[in-house]
């Protein structure tokens, strides 16, 4: 079977400034994938440009077998996304806002109730559907996202940093969400918390400076450094390589 | 194919959006307070001693001027400030159906306050017998005037994520069209180049509108705004695509 993501020679340049450098791979249901990277590394354009929001300079990405770009309702009816900072309209309710969501999916009626109440149930929203989205904190706004990104129980979910803003009881909610998904699923989400990787991921892609600098499973990744541990790995692997540095 | 009922989806959220802020209450409240002020003193309404809305609605397009860039400021602005156009746009939906139905949401707002001026409408039928088809004409003429104005401001709004600015790149636009027949204008541009003057009259909003409110529907007027709009309009998708990710 064909992955259900593919990306291939993906480059995405502001100027003279290279965000994303030829940037290749796939992901086959049933994988997680980390995308690690430290801030400013492409790893948000590279989510931004799967999802079809920003427009590669070159190259492609195809969800479920649909172009980004020349099938891009397609793509993203396949799609569930969590952008960077989960933004939601301010003045609307937790339910209203996952109505839109689900209207705009295609949703109505009872169906629309049932996904709705159903995206809800498994972000633990339950207690707060009639607050509006502003006067929730950090982390329920995070899991509102997420919400709206499972509404359509899509095939492939790219989340960008979905347990940023969490306490430690969340995060763990929000990682045995991920982990009961995953069999079904197509799943990658950025990251930079190193434990994260280990706690769900199946695979981890190292980006630094729009390149991809390793592309392995996290026991793989972890055994590269003599310490073992993916911390020591990533700052090898990421960390610039200055005069002050030294 | 474009989808009215994902077109209707963001009409929807767009028009509740309006009456969970503030934002539609102080509109019609001064739309309302402006247009009588203006029409009963400023108008000699009751001094005319004339059976018609004529001193209404020689006002109505300046004070369209005024403040549809205020309905139309927050429309893409605000999605770009809030980080919430990335969430819209990968959602399965076309630009064109988010254009239409933020463009639609904003008309049917104004048609709202319009009809509200009713109290008007009766004032001039107990007082008088007007001709209320003529009047009609003149609605359906403020109708278009509005939809002309929001159309520009929706695409001005597009252009940058500062309100603002959004508000005065309207008005000036939108100014320069509702001017443009204007002797002073006309007289001033034609000593340069004639061809130009009769180009200013023809592009003009003024007198077209005047001939609704004399109860004169033209076929050409009609073409002119519906044109008007649509071009607008397409000018906003253009623009929403070029920038959405800036």
């Amino acid at each position: 079977m064909s992955a259900l993501i593919e990306i291939a020679g993906l480059t995405k340049r502001f100027g003279a400034f290279t965000a994303v450098d030829n940037v290749s791979f796939d992901v086959a249901r049933g994988e997680v994938l980390g995308f690690l990277g430290p801030n400013g590394a492409g790893k948000s354009t590279t989510m931004k440009m799967l999802a079809g929001f920003v427009t590669p300079t070159s190259g492609t990405a195809r969800i479920c077998g649909h172009d980004v770009r020349s099938h891009s309702v397609q793509a993203r009816r396949e799609l569930g996304y969590l952008p960077e900072g989960a933004p939601t309209y301010p003045e609307m309710s937790v339910l209203g806002f996952l109505q839109f969501c689900g209207r705009l999916r295609g949703f109505s009626g009872r169906e629309l109730r049932e996904r709705v109440d159903h995206a809800v149930a498994l972000t633990t929203l339950g207690g707060v559907r009639l607050q509006p989205v502003e006067t929730l904190s950090k982390g329920f706004k995070r899991r509102v996202g997420l919400a709206q990104a499972l509404l359509h129980d899509p095939a492939v979910l790219v989340l960008d940093e979905p347990t940023d803003g969490l306490d430690p009881n969340q995060k763990h909610g929000v990682r045995e969400l991920i982990r009961q998904m995953a069999p079904s699923k197509a799943i990658v989400i950025s990251t930079h918390i190193l434990e994260e990787v280990d706690a769900v991921c199946t695979r981890a892609i190292v980006i630094a400076n729009g390149r991809i600098v390793a592309d392995a499973t996290p026991a793989e990744l972890a055994k590269r450094h003599p310490s073992g541990k993916l911390d020591d790995v990533f700052r090898a692997m990421t960390a610039p390589k200055t005069a002050e540095a030294a | 194919m474009f989808s009215i009922r994902s077109m209707m989806a963001v009409t929807r959220r767009e028009l509740n959006s309006y009456f969970a802020t503030p934002v539609a209450a102080v509109f019609i409240v001064i739309f309302l307070a402006l247009q009588g002020v203006l029409t009963f003193n400023l108008g000699n309404f009751f001094a005319r001693d004339q059976a018609d809305l004529a001193p209404f609605f020689s006002f109505i397009p300046w004070v369209f001027l005024l403040l549809v860039p205020a309905i139309t400021m927050r429309l893409w602005a605000e999605e770009r400030r809030l980080g919430t156009i990335e969430l819209l746009l990968t959602l399965p939906l076309r630009q064109s159906e988010a254009v239409a139905g933020k463009f639609l949401a904003a008309w049917a707002f104004c048609a709202v306050a319009l009809a509200l001026t009713f109290p008007f409408w009766i004032t001039v039928n107990v007082l008088g017998t007007p001709d209320n088809a003529v009047i009609a004409c003149g609605y359906l003429g403020a109708l278009l005037v509005a939809g002309a104005f929001l159309s520009v401001g929706a695409a001005m709004s597009a252009v940058t994520k500062n309100q603002v600015i959004a508000f005065v790149l309207a008005l000036a636009v939108c100014f320069i069209f509702a001017v443009a027949s204007y002797p002073l204008v006309t007289d001033f541009i034609a000593r340069s180049s004639p061809d130009l003057a009769t180009l200013a009259r023809r592009i003009s909003m003024n007198d077209r509108f005047l001939s609704f409110t004399r109860g004169e529907i033209e076929l050409r007027d009609v073409i002119y705004f519906f044109s008007f709009i649509g071009f607008w309009l397409f000018l906003n998708s253009v623009i929403v695509e070029h920038r959405k990710a800036d």
